[in-house]
């Protein structure tokens, strides 16, 4: 029973901290990857959250979705949150104000937020050495905001900001790699996830909950309603994205790549972008050019991985 | 229980608007979104939990037997369960409202 | 005992003094010689603090919003655009009701960039909800910051409080300055006592949004707790008068009782007009002035009453309107003056800008001029001292 293999990474895999009654769309595999990360963490953990789909689907004032300490404050600057809310509690904790103990502080962003306009905050708190676990919840566009294109968003994607037309192929631009910029940064612990892979995901929060200093999770997050699917493909699209190597399992322990799956032989870009409406425009040309940047990507990554 | 938006007077707000009733969003039901809803055969149900593990709304509970049902005031009918499901004992059908 | 000391440095001896626990701040001039000292306190265990090195006045505030959030007595410094990149998160601690304090060295805004004193910056930010206060001297600047964490976590208030201090002229000048002791300080400012914090044992969500619902209601209840902050204010400088024997009132006056004319000023820059008063008293003509030492909540009543049976008002400012047919405090003053049916003639002159130094003699001739002086043009009610025309 998965329940019972779940015990491995928490003590009370019934808990929810993201109950039932959020406002997300049907099928959003980034509240599933909030919830099951939140399972890991547990209930001594505080989530300083990035405004975006996250915070708007759970916090309409009087009611909130969590029963964790949770706080918003603005788009760009989680992880600077999260700097004060640590600092604050290891100098409440010194001065005897406070019991000691082990407090979680977890910031959650999506793509926009993190590897846009909150890229600045996150490298601060990144370079100081803040003890915290920061969470790209990444969908690939602003999605909140109505589909427009992030540094996130795949190349060739259709959005709202990134259309297709006689001149443009939708967007011009390849993804922003940001867990690599997250490991420039020399912390201790950087992993991908998708909630498509849940114990994979598991095992990685664990990680990143008992480091010491930073650690930075970036989660692939179908988003049915951006990616323009049906609402009951979001893992079947989670699997088929690590299955062609668009978006790697890895990790990297202070220093040490790691792949925790390998998908070889991968399976042809073209399977993934089948039934995405984001992809539907893209021409074989395009597919192909993108084909052979995802295998020299996954080959650069294979090199950088111990055996 | 929290109030309807539009009855709050500014008084009664906490200072800094703060919401102490944690989990509180469960008051809002979002089962009335659904279009499509899970019919399971429990027969044929292998108690893998699945269902459970790949709900994004959290409205799927394991009940004594090791089986689950499916709390419908908050399934928003994605379908997750029913595409997941390895033995297919879940089946997506028409809401009837 | 007095000690001879810069007023930066005191400024944070201050902040010692308040036993701040988490301080995050990006270095800008001038407000540098603060956080210079706060890191050295910390540093050598003088002040047993969390000093955090952000990347950005952004990342200052929003590190402050999370500190005060979980709870710690929380500090900052900063000026200019420091303070603009701090914008959007000024009005986030306020709406949030986070009791940070923050000593804003008053510097010129770019373009073009100039790193000396005016008042542009504080003015851009004057609306965003934070208690401020102004410091006419080193004495003011140290009592002010100790007041400021008394107001800004007293439960009737929880609000963010900004102390201002003009850069250079009172930031980096040595003045001679009595501290009081940490005994006397730990009585009047006991321990930090939140209402709310961040932490598991009782956890609650802090910064949901606002439907239309609600977000009237939200901000009016806001509003409430800064209008209503007055009286308190008033209160906590009256008795940080009887524990230190400095007393301070939210208006101070200077010379009003037998003039009719008087200036109305924020700042340093009282300090020259108070040498020009002293001046035109020796030519035997009365001139008064008006200190704002509390600017938000705007001392409305405080002001009707020192302002009762005066002919004539200058209002002064170190800031260019930007397009508006008179500087900031002019237009509250006149607002004051109009709703309140009262016989003043108020004129408005902007000065000190960008370092430019205020002469006493210029307050002479402000003085001097008033009855004549007329405005340049109908769209533009106010006079530019010093401009070379």
């Amino acid at each position: 029973m998965r329940r019972k293999s779940l015990q491995l990474y928490t003590d009370h895999p019934e808990l929810e901290f993201a109950v039932p009654g959020h406002r997300a769309c049907q099928g959003c595999a980034e509240i599933l990857a909030l919830r099951l990360a939140l399972k890991v963490f547990g209930k001594d953990t505080i989530l300083a959250m990035a405004t975006g789909c996250m915070e708007i689907i759970s916090t309409p004032l009087p009611l909130t979705d969590w029963t964790l300490p949770w706080i918003h404050v603005a788009f760009e600057n989680a992880a600077a949150v999260a700097s004060g809310i640590e600092g604050a509690l290891r100098i409440l904790m010194d001065k005897n104000k406070i019991p000691r103990k082990d407090i979680n502080v977890v910031a959650v962003a999506g793509d926009g937020g993190t590897s846009d306009i909150g890229l600045q905050a996150l490298s601060g708190a990144l370079e100081r050495g803040t003890n915290f676990t920061y969470i790209c919840l990444d969908n690939e566009a602003y999605m909140n905001t109505g589909i427009q294109r992030s540094s996130s968003t795949p190349y060739g994607a259709m959005t709202t900001t990134s259309p297709p037309g006689r001149k443009s192929i939708g967007q011009s631009t390849w993804k922003k790699n940001m867990p690599k910029i997250a490991v420039a940064h020399n912390i201790p612990y950087v992993a991908t996830a998708c909630p498509s892979y849940p114990f994979d995901l598991f095992s990685k929060v664990k990680k990143a909950k008992m480091t010491k200093g930073p650690s930075y999770l970036h989660i692939l997050s179908v988003c049915p309603t951006g990616w323009r699917i049906p609402t009951d493909l979001a893992i079947r699209y989670g699997k088929l994205a690590v299955k062609a190597g668009v978006f790697p399992l890895y990790e990297v322990e202070n220093g040490e790549w790691r792949l925790t799956y390998s998908p070889e032989p991968l399976t042809p870009v073209k399977d993934y972008f089948k039934g995405q409406g984001r992809f539907r425009h893209l021409t074989d040309e395009v597919v192909a050019e993108i084909q052979g940047r995802v295998n020299k990507e996954w080959e650069e990554l294979k090199g950088m991985c111990v055996k | 229980m929290a109030k309807p938006m539009d009855q709050y007077k500014w008084h009664e707000l906490n200072v800094g608007c703060v919401i102490e009733e944690i989990g509180n969003a469960s008051e809002y039901k979002t089962g009335d979104w659904r279009s499509q809803k899970p019919v399971v055969n429990q027969e044929k149900c292998i108690k893998c939990g699945l269902c459970w593990l790949f709900c994004p709304d959290a409205a799927i509970e394991q009940m004594e037997d090791g089986r689950y049902r499916w709390n419908m005031d908050y399934c928003k009918g994605c379908g997750i369960c029913a595409t997941e499901c390895k033995p297919g004992a879940i089946k997506m059908v028409e809401e009837e409202r | 005992m007095k000690k001879g000391i810069e007023v930066s440095i005191a400024a944070s001896v201050a902040a010692k003094l308040a036993r701040v626990e988490v301080i995050a701040a990006y270095p800008i001039t001038p407000q540098t010689h603060i956080v210079e000292h706060l890191s050295d306190l910390v540093a050598n265990g003088e002040l047993d603090a969390v000093y955090i090195n952000v990347e950005s006045e952004h990342s200052a505030m929003s590190a402050c919003c999370g500190a005060s959030a979980g709870g710690a007595r929380t500090f900052t410094s900063t000026s200019a655009q420091g303070l603009e990149l701090m914008h959007e998160i000024l009005f986030i601690a306020s709406g949030m009701r986070l009791p940070i304090v923050m000593a804003t060295v008053n510097r010129a805004l770019s373009s073009p960039l100039s790193i000396w004193g005016d008042h542009s910056d504080v003015m851009a930010a004057r609306d965003t909800g934070w208690i401020m206060l102004f410091c006419e001297n080193g004495q003011e600047v140290v009592d002010s910051i100790i007041m400021a964490f008394r107001i800004a976590e007293d439960r009737r208030i929880l609000l963010p409080v900004m102390v201002n201090l003009d850069g250079f002229s009172l930031s980096h000048v040595i003045e001679p300055i009595e501290f009081p002791s940490q005994e006397e300080v730990d009585k009047f400012l006991p321990a930090y006592s939140p209402l709310y914090t961040l932490h598991p044992d009782k956890p609650v969500t802090m910064g949901a949004y606002a439907m239309p619902e609600l977000y009237t209601e939200a901000k009016y209840a806001q509003e409430m707790a800064i209008v209503n902050s007055r009286p308190v204010i008033a209160q906590v400088m009256e008795e940080f008068g009887k524990s230190f024997g400095r007393s301070y009132k939210p208006v101070e006056t200077y010379n009003i009782d037998k003039a009719d004319f008087v200036f109305i000023a924020l700042g340093a820059v009282s300090e020259n007009i108070k040498t020009a008063i002293d001046a035109l008293k020796e030519e035997g003509k009365e001139a008064g002035l008006i200190s704002l030492r509390l600017y938000r909540p705007f001392p409305a009543e405080e002001l009707i009453a020192v302002l009762a049976n005066k002919k004539k008002a200058a209002v002064i400012e170190r800031v260019m309107p930007g397009g508006a047919m008179n500087s900031p405090l002019y237009n509250e003053v006149a607002s004051l003056v109009h709703a309140n049916n009262m016989n003043l003639s108020v004129q408005n002159y902007v000065l000190g800008l960008g370092g430019r130094d205020a002469h006493p003699e210029e307050f002479m001739e402000i003085f001097r001029s008033v009855d004549t002086k007329q405005p340049l043009r109908k769209d533009m009610n106010f006079t530019v001292i010093g401009v070379r025309a």
